[in-house]
């Protein structure tokens, strides 16, 4: 019972009063951050790993507080989907379509509770989930060379450009973009100094958090004052918040399924949260024999993207563990946290760091009763954060991404760096080409390549040998599948229009 | 229109990524591919995407109008002002007169958005120095000798 004596070390760490503080902290936090409109979790991670690093925590309590957030984040999603029609952040959207709808027929407290519940069963599955693969993955792992590394680096970028975007050309130069930046700096193997235009600033390369925070929260802000920047207000009328148990027993059904789905889609790498609650809610539209009732406040519309963002969120982390290949924008975030605490996923993490990774789960298994309390009768509490206006938050989220870089690398050269990567961000987002390529391609780049120079060491120049074993054989084809088969699949993949 | 503009610039970019590559030297050592190898795939693969971003453009993209525009550049001014300030001229003052003016873009209240500059500024730096223990220096250093 190699799990249950995990699991064990995993709640020696959980259960100490600094890594529960920091959970609870965490989860409050994100969820917080997830009510905020427009402020998702991969924002709010962003801008909080620089101030979690001044608060000189450990490997294991850094990663804690993070994935709280990031959990928070995504339970938190759902309340200015359903109370505003304003999705909290990217995976909340499908919340949008019966949520709002089902708030207006004055049922906001059974959506939000019904949704928090959703998000539960989703996200602890998920985490029980992640408990059984995880080990199981990094086992498989141990058979990757760096021709399988090599390959995987390839399928990440493939379905993140395939499954998650519009237009394939965008995603694949948002990913060179990336990968070209990533290069920018002395190589490591020759000491050569490569694309720096001989500027000392960037012999150290592009610090990836000083990207991360530009592209996200920099961006955000030029969003925002372009969209003029609506005052939130509460649209719709809260009332007592009652637990409609019929509801909740009559979807249970749908929950699970929208956990499965989201699991696995979450676990794809780089397709994420966002596929996981669009393929919940969309699975369980088709599956329904009344489809007309989906977007006028149907329960199960509430339900199944709820459960299925949240599981798609724990499922995301196996790929990130495991393999050092985020499954989402948000862990594409933690992994550069874990890169920073000089932590390197994959299967050694497993044996060598066990504490770090059990702990890990042991704290979000703890952590999603805290978000459950949080979301469900303390959900008024976060339902006020709303009302903050933006013209505080804004400047308040500008400030503190500024004083986060500043605190790390105490250089001004980086903070007019991070806003030139919010101005590449906001045009990038005009544009249609998604950043978290750009942000995966900073992470991913410098592996990559290793993986391809260690290869050819290896092979002495041969390039078959990126394709000589059947795990690397079965990556290339999946990753191509997962380019080119979206291409053929767009009229099932489209989404449906968002009104408002 | 846009796409065409923007695939241009990558074309572009590609190419100089792929000149500057070729000019890397490949060490006499064990390494088959050297530096230059995988910039040059990338460059390809670059090059591949923003060709078809040019013969296949999407729709035009709303671009802000020119009001919009000068208050995203006055934004971009304030963040720049921000970045050049923060270490000279110590936390309180720049965040202050920052946020006050990021403040007035959204809600154009003039006492409103000068406390929400000396609330914020007085506020975070109370939070980050003393909750987080960051080292800032609240004015001016040269005050201080």
């Amino acid at each position: 019972m190699e799990i249950v004596d995990n699991l064990i070390l995993g709640f020696s760490v959980a259960l100490t009063i600094t890594t529960l503080s920091l959970a609870i902290a965490g989860c409050v936090l994100g969820t917080i951050i997830g009510a905020l409109p427009g402020l998702g979790p991969s924002n709010g991670v962003a801008i909080l790993i620089p101030l979690a690093f001044s608060l000189e925590l450990d490997a294991t309590q850094a990663l804690v507080l993070m994935t709280s957030v990031y959990y928070g984040a995504m339970y938190g999603g759902r309340i200015s989907s359903i109370l505003l029609n304003i999705p909290g952040d990217e995976p909340a959207m499908m919340t949008t379509l019966d949520g709002y709808p089902m708030a207006k027929k004055g049922r906001a407290g059974d959506a939000l509770v019904l949704s928090g519940v959703a998000s539960f069963v989703g996200a602890f599955l998920a985490t029980i989930g992640l408990m059984l693969l995880a080990p199981i993955l990094a086992r498989v792992a141990f058979y990757f060379g760096p021709a399988e590394y090599f390959a995987l680096y390839l399928l990440a970028f493939c379905t993140l450009g395939g499954i998650g975007a519009e237009n394939q050309a965008k995603s694949a130069i948002a990913v060179c973009l990336g990968l070209g930046i990533s290069m920018i700096g002395v190589d490591n193997s020759t000491g050569m100094t490569r694309f720096t235009g001989g500027n000392l600033h960037l012999y150290d390369g592009v610090d990836f958090l000083v990207a991360i925070v530009g592209l996200f929260a920099v961006t955000e802000i030029f969003v925002f004052i372009e969209s003029r920047g609506r005052d939130s207000a509460i649209g719709v009328n809260l009332g007592k918040i009652t637990i409609p148990f019929k509801d909740i027993f009559a979807t249970r059904w749908t929950m699970l399924r929208g956990t499965i789905v989201g699991f696995f889609a979450g676990v794809l790498p780089g397709a994420g949260a966002s596929l996981g609650s669009f393929l919940a809610y969309m699975s369980e539209k088709s599956l329904s024999k009344n489809q007309d009732s989906f977007g006028t406040g149907d329960v199960r519309g509430v339900a199944a993207p709820e459960a299925g963002n949240n599981a798609a969120a724990g499922g995301a982390l196996v790929p990130m563990l495991t393999l050092g290949v985020p499954g989402s924008g948000t862990t594409a975030v933690l992994l550069a946290l874990l890169m920073t605490l000089n932590i390197t996923p994959g299967p050694l993490l497993f044996n060598e760091r066990p504490e770090v990774v059990w702990g890990l789960i042991a704290t979000l298994l703890i952590a999603n009763f805290v978000l459950l309390i949080l979301n469900v009768p303390l959900v008024k509490l976060f339902t006020k954060i709303l009302q903050v206006p933006a013209s505080i938050l804004l400047p308040g989220v500008a400030m503190i991404s500024f004083v986060g870089i500043y605190s790390l690398s105490g250089s001004h050269f980086d903070l007019l760096l991070m806003t030139g990567f919010g101005v590449l961000g906001f045009i990038l987002r005009k544009l249609k080409i998604p950043a978290v390529p750009v942000i995966l391609g900073i992470l991913l780049g410098g592996h990559m390549e290793v993986s391809l120079r260690r290869a050819m060491v290896l092979s002495n120049g041969d390039w078959t040998y990126l394709f000589d074993s059947y795990i690397s054989i079965g990556l290339w084809i999946a990753a191509f599948i997962g380019f080119v088969a979206p291409i053929f699949l767009r009229s099932y993949l489209k989404k449906p229009e968002f009104p408002g | 229109m846009s796409d065409r503009i923007f695939g241009l610039i990558l074309t572009a970019l590609a190419l100089a990524l792929f000149a500057s590559a070729t000019q890397l030297e490949s060490p006499f050592f064990a390494d088959p591919v050297g530096p230059k190898t995988f910039p040059i795939l990338i460059a390809g693969a670059a090059l591949l995407s923003a060709l078809v971003m040019i013969s296949i453009p999407d729709q035009e993209p709303s671009w802000p109008n020119f009001i919009t525009l000068k208050k995203l550049g006055l934004a971009l001014l304030v963040l720049v002002f921000y970045a050049l300030t923060l270490k000279p001229l110590g936390f309180l003052l720049p965040t202050a007169i920052a946020s006050a003016i990021l403040s007035y873009q959204i809600s154009p209240k003039l006492i409103g958005s000068a406390a929400t500059g000396v609330g914020l500024s007085a506020g975070l730096f109370f939070i980050f120095k003393f909750g987080l223990g960051l080292s800032l220096f609240p004015f001016p250093r040269v005050l201080f000798g």
